[in-house]
């Protein structure tokens, strides 16, 4: 099939009309080859980062303090391998499928958020991550739901109202813990020392050093600076960490009346482009449990696939 | 109300716990997406199953944590190691076969697990019909997988036979149980172009061991995993 280039423009006409009219592009609609790529890149990185993030949360499953905690943390878990489906099924209307998209991941062509790269080390690390790294998500997350492509922003509507749900069940742990014993609200302390630049280094690069930053918001793909979103976090935290009774680490945190905002210390950005360089803590052990799992269970897939060609409509 | 029998809710109850931890040691580690969530699924209805049990008996979190090895009353199968998948499938066959006709008869008697019991048959008729399933598509899939199925089969036929011990205080027809169980896992390994283990049910010790606290030993240390948190802040509330 050629286009001719009255034809493109007619197209590319009709295309930055709709994202205009703040109207939702669909996968049968016509869309620019960048805007396609662009999104399944970042859907792609999206789905990947909900499933490798399973593995910092799942590493205290087996040891969760409490039978109630424990159930929290599953159903936590579950729900994660069920927004990497989710966005998995949506990248796929883009016309790549997820195994291909997990091959990319496996052969390290792929990002995933650079906070799972850093390790839990104790059980209070669960909380943080609920209440510091979905909070973060949260507010990245919730301006997607307005996202100019149809599924990824319906994908992101379900995933943001369980996330929410597991934020507040993190606070909540964290609640407990700096209520509770002097040795566990050291141990809440000591967590959220060692999340919060991690994760307000979430919100990507600085607007000047983003790379795909004006493109995605002209796309409406985005609809908040990188800044900007960082800012919203801070706001938020600093009273929700004084209800917890915990301190934020950092020294330069202060409001500022005139901005209307808090100012904060200056982020170690030579540490961050360490952990997408493959550096990180745990960025061998992460991605080395994924491709194990999914080498260790290839011969599975190939019998389910072998007794569904048998089969055919049995296919459970 | 008829009073609860300590034993026997710790019996079930410890059933439910230990294998709920098994699976959860699945998490991030299974062979597809879609089973991450089914393991998960069935683990935290059996955690369900096991919270509501330790209940009847007492504190849940003093009974899970604070017991030691041989305070625990659950059969041997549901603390086996997971192996591979076909190993986790087997137990978990034999298993959700055993709970699904367990409940169903305590359901319909008027005993202290009724309620209980009502509510779970639901949940193991979901947890029997996923083994079952990958019992098929593992037994007559490729030839490694229906090695690897028959493998596990006969691996963990040894622990099946402690199933069926009369559990002093649940009231069951333990001989209809063991029948109709035998009958159901029967039909699906045919199905699946297996064939069942034809050795004993039963290992050199005693049937019925786990539930007099005699275990295997890949369980202490699953317990200490399981409870090292616990018992390092004793009195401390989660």
């Amino acid at each position: 099939m050629t286009t001719t280039a009255p034809e493109a423009a007619a197209l590319e006409a009709v295309f930055d009309a709709a994202v205009a009219a703040d109207e939702r592009i669909e996968p049968r609609d016509w869309m620019p080859d960048d805007y396609r790529a662009t999104l399944v890149r970042q859907i792609a990185q999206h789905a990947h980062s909900e499933i490798i993030g399973m593995q910092p949360e799942a590493n205290w499953i087996t040891r969760a303090p409490s039978l109630r905690r424990k159930a929290i943390l599953m159903a936590k878990v579950q729900d994660e391998a069920g927004h990497g489906l989710y966005l998995y099924s949506a990248a796929e209307t883009l016309g790549i499928g997820r195994e291909e998209l997990l091959d990319k991941l496996h052969a390290g062509r792929q990002r995933y958020s650079s906070i799972f790269n850093y390790p839990t080390l104790t059980w209070a690390d669960v909380g943080a991550i609920g209440w510091l790294v979905d909070g973060a998500a949260i507010t990245n997350q919730v301006p997607l739901c307005r996202c100019s492509y149809g599924p990824y922003a319906r994908a992101m509507v379900r995933i943001c109202k369980e996330e929410s749900f597991h934020q507040r069940q993190g606070y909540e742990l964290l609640l407990a813990l700096s209520r509770g014993t002097e040795a566990q609200h050291a141990m809440a302390q000591d967590a959220v020392n060692r999340w919060w630049w991690p994760s307000l280094m979430m919100f990507g690069p600085p607007d000047d050093e983003s790379a795909h930053s004006a493109q995605s918001m002209a796309w409406k793909i985005k609809r908040h600076s990188n800044d900007e979103l960082r800012q919203r976090f801070v706001d938020i935290c600093v009273p929700q960490a004084e209800s917890l009774g915990l301190t934020l680490p950092d020294p330069d945190l202060v409001w500022n009346e005139s901005r209307g905002h808090h100012d904060f210390g200056a982020i170690d950005w030579a540490e961050f482009h360490e952990v997408l360089r493959g550096n990180g803590p745990c960025n061998d052990q992460r991605i080395n449990q994924r491709r194990r799992a999914h080498e260790e269970g290839a011969w599975v897939r190939e019998a389910a696939a072998a007794y569904a060609a048998k089969h055919g409509e049995e296919r459970a | 109300m008829t009073a609860v029998p300590v034993q026997a809710a710790l019996a079930l109850g410890d059933d439910a716990l230990v294998l709920s931890h098994r699976l959860g040691e699945w998490a991030g580690h299974a062979p597809a997406l879609e089973e991450d969530v089914a393991l998960a699924n069935i683990a935290l209805d059996l955690l369900g199953q096991a919270r509501a049990l330790l209940s009847l008996a007492g504190d849940e979190d003093e009974l899970a944590y604070l017991r030691e090895e041989r305070a625990f009353r659950n059969a041997q199968l549901v603390e086996q190691p997971n192996g591979d998948f076909a190993h986790t499938i087997a137990r978990q066959l034999y298993f959700s076969a055993y709970q699904e006709l367990l409940y169903g008869q305590l359901s319909a008697a008027d005993g202290p697990f009724a309620p209980l019991a009502a509510k779970a048959v639901k949940e193991v008729a979901y947890h029997r019909d996923h083994a079952e399933h990958w019992m098929l598509r593992l037994g007559d899939g490729t030839p490694e997988s229906h090695e690897r199925m028959q493998r596990a089969l006969t691996a963990l036929w040894r622990y099946t036979g402690e199933l069926f011990e009369p559990v002093e205080g649940v009231g069951v027809d333990w001989d209809v149980l063991r029948e109709h169980w035998l009958k159901t896992v029967t039909d699906v390994v045919d199905r699946a172009t297996l064939t069942l283990p034809t050795g004993p049910q039963t290992g050199a010790w005693a049937a019925g061991a786990g539930r007099q606290g005699i275990h295997t030993e890949p369980f202490g240390r699953m317990l200490a995993e399981m409870q090292h948190l616990h018992r390092s802040h004793p009195g401390a509330s989660w």
